[in-house]
């Protein structure tokens, strides 16, 4: 490496001043020793020799401005090395510096977009599996389904256990872990102090050896703490280490307003950690999909953030009664066949939806339903389907309007229904304000039926 | 029955424990291997050839040498920040990897999606190799805690610089690691500086020995200039958190020699204290003054190390400079696992 380069002090930096030579011509010098130094409009900093050798040139005067980046600047032989051994220096083999990044088509990039960067592979989401002819139904609440899907796991699966705030001995703080602490002991039934970012990053730590943790969030507003870890550790590592190493987890607990508990609890997350590539989101509704997707989310490879909903914790609902019912993840349901109009909503969304259905179909409105269920990934599939059908949609949820759930739905179905819909697609949401405390006020912050059937009639133009 | 943390015992300690003549050798071996790749990454940097941020191990070299000579290689995990070239190296990661993930090639350990910050190995349990100031410490306690609940016998060793000490997610993690017995060793580089702000600036105790003492966890102030302090205290700590009595922190006294980047000038210190430590405290330029009073290892013997490393360099930094970057197909693999 006779060639001693200009050296670039910054990811941005086009060239800078040669300010000072701290060595001169038969000056022998090794590794480390400072040789020049360089100054930018930014900084100052000094170029140290890498190898051993003597100067016998210097190619670039002390204080010459505007020297461009990997300009030679001098010549350092090693012993017997000879000047003529210079003539290839490495960095005409290397890419310059503005093409070092890492779009790889980039010359392409005048092109269309879809020449420069490859597609992304599509996504095919598995259908519910058949239930055996006449099998029993039981019905038992949301509650009572998540706790028994854990439950099911922690015997199938040493390495799964379960941590998080008043788990064990309390029974959980809504008393989804009941009866776990008995059963699976202390060891895979963990109380945490109160310090979500902590054990959130120790789960995922966990997780990376091997273990398969359900970190059990006191509620998701708590989670904000520890967003970090689930976003930065569990679900950019899969990618971030060339496919070696994953985060296999799930981060549980009830997400979304619950009742009078005012704006710093009552908060929906469905937006924003489906928002994130490397996670899984799966926000069911039913005591069945609670049950069959959470077991699913626990064997998942994948880090699967789970967003339950306390309101929904007691309501009941009829699940199948088979030896291991498991969910696909990624499949949305149609909970009602229908062909004037679609609405589209999830988690405690289709308890408005579900109500605002059948009061228009009692007023002669043929609605088709879908049920999400999980957001990431999201099966715009059916979605599109539906649309093409009835030409209209309707998207419900609880969260805030802007960037929301039903703000993708909509841009993905004019993506790809454009030519189908008969109607501005519109939506549903909470409304664009922290939660109100007062009970007047955070019923009007809240979704409703009315504004539901008010937005089918808008797209129905029957009003 | 925790040991009372040895602030100033440390830096006094009359007994320095002594390398047999192989171990200097094995440490010399590695501390110029780091010091040599790191270079020629400075080097490459400059060049275009490494992008975005790049923190080099420079100055550090003992720390990481000392703690995993005492380590149980391949069965004791590892885990640190994003000054991690080092770690991956010592571990036993091949080179040419870990320059050719700095290059963003197909070859690197992370195919090139990783960069200098995001490198991780099972098979070496390296566990990276992390961007966010203070995140391996929870992850790092993590690793011990599957260790305690597999009951692997491994200890979990986690790396993080006196700017991470003062985040508020070290402090869960030693709350938690003290209460469950969590066999975890926190290694503090104590390097002196969180990127431009000293200690006196940042921390109201500059003490990072003690910071465990309020959940009764041991600490030691080490020498981390000098390999022979950073294993004989590694071997304490290893051995406390193997057997059982929980986490021990190691507060790494320590200097980095570049800027906390490449793009940092490190106006913020004298040249006079850069200097210092490099004339009088540098651990690589100790253990050879040690080879050679010894009297049976010559300068040639070392000469002839210093070839076979810049070798390993050498080939690592062409590897890296002529491997292809990633296929554009790559963009849209390794995100989720298909189930």
């Amino acid at each position: 490496m006779p060639q001693i380069l200009m050296p670039a002090l910054s990811p941005t930096m086009e060239e800078g001043k040669l300010a000072k030579w701290v060595v001169k011509v038969g000056d022998k010098v090794k590794s480390g020793d400072v040789l020049a130094e360089i100054e930018t409009d930014k900084a100052t900093m000094e170029v140290e020799s890498v190898d051993e050798g003597t100067v016998t040139e210097i190619l670039v005067a002390e204080g010459t401005e505007g020297v461009k980046v990997n300009t030679p600047i001098a010549l350092v032989l090693a012993e017997g090395e000879s000047a003529g051994s210079a003539a290839a220096p490495v960095a005409e083999t290397a890419p310059e510096p503005s093409e070092a990044p890492v779009v790889p088509a980039e010359k392409a990039a005048a092109a269309a977009p879809s020449a420069a960067v490859p597609a992304a592979p599509k996504f095919e989401a598995q259908s519910d599996p058949d239930l055996p002819e006449g099998v029993e139904m039981v019905e038992m609440t949301v509650r009572q389904a998540l706790n028994e899907a854990m439950a099911e796991e922690l015997r199938r699966d040493k390495d799964v256990f379960i941590m998080g705030e008043e788990v064990a001995e309390y029974q959980g703080a809504y008393k989804i872990t009941q009866g776990l602490l008995q059963e699976f002991g202390k060891d895979r039934v963990i109380d945490t102090p109160i310090t979500e970012h902590g054990f959130a990053g120790l789960a995922v730590g966990a997780a990376f050896a091997g273990l398969k943790p359900i970190v059990e969030f006191m509620t998701w507003n708590f989670a904000m703490q520890a967003i970090d870890q689930i976003i930065n550790s569990a679900a950019k590592q899969l990618y971030m280490s060339g496919g070696q190493v994953t985060a296999p987890m799930v981060f549980r607990g009830p997400n979304g307003a619950a009742a009078r508990v005012g704006a710093q609890h009552s908060q929906d997350y469905s937006a924003w950690y489906s928002h994130v590539p490397g996670l899984t989101v799966i926000a069911p509704y039913s005591a069945a999909d609670a049950k069959g997707l959470l077991k699913a989310a626990i064997r998942s490879p994948n880090p699967v953030v789970f967003l339950e909903n306390e309101i929904l914790y007691g309501s009941t609902g009829l699940v199948p009664k088979v030896d291991d019912f498991v969910l696909p993840i990624g499949k949305a349901r149609i909970a009602r066949k229908g062909s004037d109009v679609t609405i589209v909503s999830f988690s405690m969304g289709m308890r408005y939806a579900t109500q605002a259905t059948e009061k228009l179909v009692a007023a002669g409105v043929d609605v088709e339903l879908i049920d999400l269920r999980t957001l990431r990934p999201l099966d715009i599939d059916t979605v599109i389907e539906s649309v093409k059908k009835t030409g209209r949609l309707v998207t419900v949820e609880e969260g805030w309007p802007q960037g929301g759930i039903g703000s993708e739905i909509s841009a993905r179905v004019m993506e790809g229904a454009f030519d189908h819909l008969d109607a501005p697609v519109m939506r549903v949401t909470g409304k664009d304000v922290p939660m109100p405390y007062a009970a007047n006020l955070e019923k009007l912050a809240l979704p409703n039926v009315d504004e539901v059937i008010a937005a089918v009639n808008a797209v129905t133009y029957r009003s | 029955m925790a040991r009372k943390a040895t602030a100033t015992q440390a830096k006094t300690q009359p007994n320095v424990p002594q390398f047999s003549e192989q171990q200097d050798l094995e440490a010399f071996r590695e501390m110029l291997l780091i010091r040599r790749f790191e270079e020629k990454a400075g080097q490459m940097y400059g060049m275009g050839l490494i992008g975005g941020f790049c923190h080099l191990y420079i100055g550090q070299e003992a720390v990481v040498t000392g703690i995993t000579m005492a380590s149980e290689k391949g069965k004791d995990s590892q885990i640190t920040g994003y000054r991690d070239h080092g770690h991956m190296l010592v571990m036993g990661l091949d080179p040419k990897g870990v320059m050719a993930e700095l290059t963003g090639r197909q070859g690197g350990l992370s195919k090139g999606k990783g960069g200098s910050m995001h490198m991780f190995s099972n098979e070496h349990r390296f566990y990276g190799g992390n961007g966010i100031v203070g995140a391996q410490a929870s992850l790092g306690t993590g690793l011990a805690f599957a260790a305690k609940y597999s009951g692997d016998g491994s200890v979990a060793i986690a790396y993080f610089g006196d700017g991470a000490a003062n985040q508020g997610q070290v402090y869960e993690s030693f709350n938690m690691a003290k209460l469950w017995n969590l066999p975890v060793v926190y290694v503090i580089e104590n390097n002196k500086y969180a990127m431009g702000t000293s200690i006196e600036r940042a921390a109201a105790t500059t003490d990072f020995s003690m910071r465990g003492a309020s959940f009764n966890i041991p600490g030691e102030q080490v020498d981390g200039m000098d390999v022979r302090m950073v294993y004989d205290a590694a071997q304490r700590a290893i051995e406390h958190a193997r057997s059982g009595k929980g986490p021990y922190i190691l507060e790494m006294l320590t200097y980095r020699y570049r800027g906390h980047s490449m793009s940092d000038p490190a106006k913020y210190r004298s040249k006079d204290e850069v200097t210092k430590y490099r004339q009088e405290r540098d651990p690589i330029e100790q253990v050879r003054a040690r080879l050679l009073a010894g009297g049976k290892i010559s300068e040639e013997d070392l000469k002839q190390i210093e070839t076979e490393i810049r070798a390993i360099v050498t080939e690592a930094a062409d590897f890296a400079t002529n491997d292809p970057e990633p296929a554009a197909s790559e963009l849209w693999t390794d995100i989720t696992i298909e189930a």
